[in-house]
């Protein structure tokens, strides 16, 4: 107590000649997890945008003559084929680069619609209370018992896979995250004076939330958005992997290892090498979490 | 404290039914099961006549009650894909899955506690860092790759632990580790937050200042409050494992209910799926329900009011 | 005989990430067996951590430094932790924090947490210690004590809690007790009888006390020396009546200044200008030399030694003999202004919460409101005087339209406020609130927190928005080069004034102020209740004080109304019931609060 007294007050006389959006900023640039994880997902991204000129083989075509053939440091590699190819004789690095597209269409297709949801649901918990806030929270419960990745599962294959059947049912099924702290986050902004002051000068509801409440909820809204994406990416991995996401042809890194799994002892690169992306994409989103965290709320680090 | 419990054994219940309507509107109404068994290209007459052999031509409400019936009498229909009653089915896989669930939680509380600890004790030392790359990377990896390559590293390179197939403990280690890695990032930060948040407590100053230090300020001050929501996140994650088996169990070919559930939905098995989504719901408001009670036992300010 | 608490050349620092943050500095206190050493100071001064240092309870990073530290002539600097905590803290210093509410662990009995330290140490059979336990909580006034060691802390009020504190710290007989804060979160009436509680006990057991506040008037009562900080220094120290009747540093004697006293004709305060230093560069010369009002050249090159007063008193100041200060008291600008027709009216207000424990729990009745009444009328300040629970603030909540009352009528100008539109309703009357902290939206910059309530009212035209703006900050006395800062780059004496604009924009007919100075140190209270006062002079303003401060009351208050559970106990003009109360509870209240036991004339000497 007395501790944080002491220190805030230090601080605070340091800070004043800063605006919030500037210590952001200071504090943005010298998180270094932030940092590596930006620049992960900023190259992941820039890889997606420009895949056609990255890719140096169409990743549909399939050569059978030059089926799984090693990547460029193992023997029997054919310099043509940086990361070589696989069972149909595509080439696996432009695969991978093509892949990036699935992953992060879905990932922010998803992690958006959770956001709708969940934000929605949360600010209306939190700013009504009592049975609204009971009906809501019940029905949070509720979505927590369901096992997500089986009722994916089984909505996607009886629906019928597709890229954006995967994104809505995903989507649906991600939203807890931002109603829990959305919830008490609104409640808290709620009892906060500047809110009884909007009130009191005659605000409605509507205009308390969107004026008072949302712009203060919306560091902590990114912070999850950041993490979901990486949650959404490796749901659609799994469902891919498990047969109900993105189907062949289409180049998934999920899919690509279930494809590649039959072969993995003779060829373990075609499991490890998809791995390894969906490792470096979903790292990196959650990096980027834990950084904006560490920024926007310092007392609440590593939660 | 008993009427705290009836209360949540009251909204558990709810839940459960809320749960199994929500899983029957979602199976029966997003699409026509009549065609998911039949196939796709199935002439008319052909779906009729399954769904008059089903029972699907009564109308939802019908279906439901009457499925919500013979849930309660213990009668859960029978399979589409097997034949066979699906609480047979069930019964049948439970064991499996119940060991691993229960041994991955094992793995879960043996890295995550231990390693929360002590990041939470010595917070930005080598230690902490470390826990928290744990985490961070736990996180980023894709739970069935890392079976995978769990697989590949113990099937080829160091052959001493079998990667397929439940027929001892042995052929356990493997999956429960790997299902068991996917809860160790939310456990352990939460020991660790929970940890450091109590051991900044005014009453841990107390204590401090009432000469006490080391590992009896730990045990005595601090371990039964920080202790509270790190059971309510274990129930959580112990009943989310049942529904998390389908990975594991397919990766090594363990004859569980996650593998029943994966041939069941290729199966377009209905009954089945809706019944294990059910029994996992149950295990997960049961496990929730039980760590209510603990840390009402616990903490004197929900057990007397 | 060696003094019991000996401490020379304490400083301590806390390492930031990128700066270092120089919380006390050069701090030297000594103290007596069976005396009480009052340290005074506002927040950020030092005077809690200098406390900490004393028992190792710092935060880890902090780095605790000092020539001397002897008690009873042991140098507790040779101690290791494991040999400190064993035989020093608790057995020797025991000590009280400011929050009874979370100081307890809510997971053990009281029993358990009055008896394990004596029951560890193995001083004390398990019957001795129960017995020795039962006799303390009697003795700190706790009922049934017996019954109290198998209960729980939540199932204590805060008095109470605080109690078992006290009662607790003695089981291992201390002999030196630190109390820091021990009353700040309590009640009126409450706070003194702790503090008489403390007086007793350290003169009982003859044990030395520190006493450490931010309120001048807790440490002038009960103390034997005083020392004041600022600024993580010690500027001043000697024998409490010494100090804070002649206090030699400007510093102490505009804070004495700033405060309102009981016992004086109320007048302007005399508010000190500035903010407080920063801890991570202080400045090489006098600490308090920016915001002095006798600043010469040399205040800023070196540090001032401590200089002899009077044998029993020094300061730190290059004044070879302190400052004459101000005896004259400048009038209250705003003192008889005229009083107009009832603004407000509240008749029969009764409030009837129902709380319910869970979804399906029983109800529960509590009546926050008893068939009250009260009339504010145009020009006055009416003050509300209660503690907490006695029902003040939610009658301030339906005042301002915020809460509905189950039965009773709220009247503005003669008109039910239930006909009122929400926005007629708010260009009527406005609301300050007690925390600067959370009454403005973070987000915000200050041109937009100040508009809001006029663009809630529909008008769009940006340059009236402006203009009003600009007004209103001119009407606090505010810079306008502020007006595109945000909340955060505020003071807190700042963010409330920003509050009070944004309340005046509309040109209400009367504000209703929450407790709107409890949350500010001294220096900044006497700036908010000067500014009361000049707009009180200036533009009339009618205002609903809620407060629990007996010194605020007799500072601007016109009228007065003393609530007690949910009941108005009192009412009538200011000075009266402040002089001759008839009502009981009124009584006890004035009894309770402290103050400078300090008459016109010896101010005047």
């Amino acid at each position: 107590m007395t501790d944080t007294q002491i220190s805030t007050t230090g601080v605070e006389a340091e800070m004043t000649l800063l605006t919030p959006r500037q210590i952001f900023r200071k504090r943005l640039l010298s998180h270094t997890g932030f940092l590596i994880g930006a620049g992960l997902i900023a190259t992941i991204a820039l890889i997606a945008l420009f895949a056609p000129l990255l890719a140096p083989h169409d990743p549909y075509a399939q050569t059978l003559s030059a089926r799984m053939l090693p990547p460029i440091w193992a023997e029997g590699s054919n310099p043509d084929y940086l990361l070589g190819t696989d069972q149909n004789g595509r080439d696996y690095l432009s695969r991978l680069i093509y892949g990036t597209r699935v992953s992060i269409t879905i990932g922010i297709g998803a992690a958006c619609i959770g956001m709708l949801i969940g934000v929605t649901l949360g600010v209306l918990a939190g700013y009504f209370g009592g049975i609204v806030d009971h009906a809501i929270s019940f029905l949070l419960t509720a979505q927590l018992a369901l096992p997500g990745l089986l009722l994916a599962m089984a909505l996607v294959f009886i629906i019928g896979p597709s890229i954006w059947v995967v994104i809505g049912i995903v989507g649906i099924l991600h939203w807890t995250y931002y109603l829990v702290v959305t919830r008490s986050a609104t409640q808290r902004i709620r009892s906060l004076d500047f809110v009884a002051a909007a009130v009191a000068s005659g605000a409605t509801p509507r205009q308390v939330i969107w004026h008072e409440i949302l712009p203060n909820l919306f560091s902590q809204i990114i912070v999850i958005f950041t993490f979901e994406l990486g949650i959404a990416i490796l749901a659609e991995s799994s469902l891919s992997f498990l047969g109900v996401g993105i189907q062949p042809p289409t180049p998934s890194w999920g899919l690509m290892i279930a494809e590649g799994k039959q072969a993995m002892f003779y060829r373990p690169w075609l499991v490890v090498l998809p791995g390894i992306c969906l490792f470096l994409l979903v790292i990196g989103a959650n990096l980027m979490g834990d950084g904006l965290r560490d920024i926007t709320s310092p007392e609440g680090r590593n939660e | 404290m008993l009427k705290y419990i009836a209360l949540r054994g009251l909204l558990a219940v709810l839940v459960a039914f809320t749960v199994s309507l929500a899983a029957f509107l979602l199976l029966n109404v997003a699409t026509d099961p009549a065609y998911a068994i039949a196939g796709e290209d199935a002439t008319p007459d052909v779906v009729e006549t399954i769904r008059a052999r089903y029972g699907l031509n009564r109308p939802l409400p019908v279906r439901y009650f009457d499925w919500l019936g013979g849930v309660l009498t213990g009668d859960f229909g029978e399979s589409y894909y097997w034949h066979k009653p699906v609480a047979e089915l069930v019964a049948d896989r439970a064991d499996e899955t119940l060991k691993l669930a229960f041994s991955a939680m094992f793995v879960t509380i043996l890295i995550a506690i231990p390693l929360g600890a002590l990041a939470a004790l010595n917070p930005n030392s080598w230690i902490d860092r470390m826990a928290l790359g744990v985490a961070v990377s736990a996180q980023a990896v894709p739970n069935f790759w890392l079976g995978l390559i769990m697989i590949i590293l113990f099937g080829v390179m160091f052959p001493i632990l079998p990667v397929s197939g439940d027929d001892t403990w042995r052929h356990f280690v493997l999956p429960a580790f790997v299902l068991g890695a996917s809860s160790v990032p939310a456990v352990m930060r939460l020991t660790r937050t929970g940890l450091i948040e109590v051991m900044g407590a005014d009453y841990i100053r107390t204590a401090r200042a009432k000469g006490f230090r080391g590992w009896p300020l730990l045990r005595r001050h601090a371990l039964r409050n920080a202790l509270l929501p790190v059971i309510s996140v274990l129930a959580v994650q112990l009943g989310q494992k049942f529904g998390g088996s389908v990975i594991t169990e397919s990766i090594f070919a363990i004859n569980g209910l996650g593998r029943l559930a994966l041939e069941s939905i290729l199966g377009a098995d209905i009954p089945t799926v809706q019944m294990l989504i059910f029994v996992f719901a149950i295990v997960f408001v049961a496990m929730n329900l039980l760590a209510d009670i603990l840390n009402a036992a616990i903490d004197p300010r929900i057990r007397i009011g | 005989m060696s003094k019991l608490l000996e401490i020379n050349n304490l400083s301590v620092t806390l390492p930031l990430p990128g700066n270092t943050l120089h919380v006390v500095r050069d701090v030297s206190i000594s103290l007596e067996r069976g005396q009480t050493l009052g340290i005074v100071g506002e927040s950020g001064s030092g005077k809690s951590m200098s406390a900490l240092a004393l028992m190792r309870l710092l935060p880890r990073s902090a780095i605790a430094d000092a020539t001397t530290m002897q008690l009873d002539g042991l140098d507790l600097r040779t101690l290791d932790d494991r040999n400190f905590t064993r035989q020093i803290a608790g057995p020797q210093i025991g000590m009280i924090f400011q929050e009874p509410m979370t100081s307890l662990n809510p997971v053990y009995t009281i029993g358990r947490q009055m008896t394990e330290g004596a029951v560890s140490r193995g001083l004390l059979s398990g019957k001795q210690v129960e017995r020795k336990a039962i006799d303390l909580l009697e003795r700190v006034g706790i009922p049934d004590p017996a019954g109290r060691m198998s209960q729980f802390p939540h199932q204590l009020s805060g008095g109470q809690r605080q109690r078992v504190m006290i009662a607790m710290t003695l089981m291992l007989d201390p002999t030196l007790l630190i109390a820091d804060e021990p009353t700040t979160a309590l009640d009126v009436t409450v706070q003194a009888q702790i503090l008489d509680l403390l007086d007793d006990l350290r003169r009982e057991r003859q044990m030395g006390m520190i006493l450490i506040s931010h309120d001048l008037a807790v440490v002038a009562e009960r103390s034997d020396d005083v020392a004041v900080m600022y600024g993580g220094e010690i500027i001043e120290r000697g024998d409490a009546s010494g100090v804070l009747r002649a206090p030699a540093h400007p510093y102490t004697q505009s804070l004495m200044l700033a405060i309102p006293h009981l016992g004086m004709a109320p007048g302007r305060l005399g508010a000190i200008p500035g903010t407080v230093p920063s801890l991570v560069s202080p400045p090489k010369g006098c600490i308090f030399a920016p915001r002095c009002s006798y600043r010469r050249e040399d205040c800023t090159t070196a540090r001032p030694q401590m200089r002899d007063h009077d044998g029993q008193h020094s300061y730190r100041c290059v004044l070879e003999t302190p400052p004459t200060r101000h005896a004259e008291v400048i009038p209250l600008r705003a003192a008889g202004t005229p009083v107009g027709q009832d603004v407000i009216t509240a008749t029969n207000i009764n409030q009837v919460f129902e709380t319910r424990k869970a979804l399906f729990g029983a109800k529960r009745q509590i009546q926050a409101l008893d068939d009250v009444s009260l009339s504010l009328k145009r020009g006055e300040t009416l003050a509300l005087i209660g503690e907490s629970g006695s029902g003040k603030s939610t009658l301030a909540r339906i005042l301002l339209g915020l809460a509905q009352p189950t039965s009773g009528q709220v009247r503005m100008l003669d008109r039910p406020v239930a006909e009122l539109a929400p926005q007629e309703r708010a260009a009527f009357v406005q609301p300050i609130f007690q925390d600067p902290y959370s009454s403005l939206n973070p987000r915000r910059r200050l041109a937009e927190i100040i508009a809001r309530p006029l663009q809630l009212r529909g008008e769009k035209d940006s340059k009236v928005l402006k203009q009003a703006v600009g007004e209103a900050l001119d009407i606090v006395r505010l810079p306008q080069r502020l007006l595109h800062a945000y909340p955060s780059q505020l003071s807190g004496g700042q963010r409330q004034r920003v509050a009070i604009a944004r309340a005046l924009v509309t040109r209400p007919a009367a504000l209703i102020c929450d407790e709107p100075t409890s949350a500010l140190d001294v220096s900044v209270q006497a700036q908010i209740l000067n500014l009361l006062d000049d707009l009180k002079a200036e533009m009339g303003l009618t205002c609903l004080l809620i407060t629990h401060d007996m010194a605020v009351v007799h500072q601007i208050a016109d009228r007065v109304v003393v609530m007690l559970n949910g009941k108005v106990v009192e009412e009538g003009p200011a000075q009266q019931v402040l002089k001759t109360p008839t009502n009981d509870y009124t009584r006890n209240l004035l009894a309770a609060a402290p103050r400078f036991e300090m008459t016109n004339a010896e101010v005047a000497s």
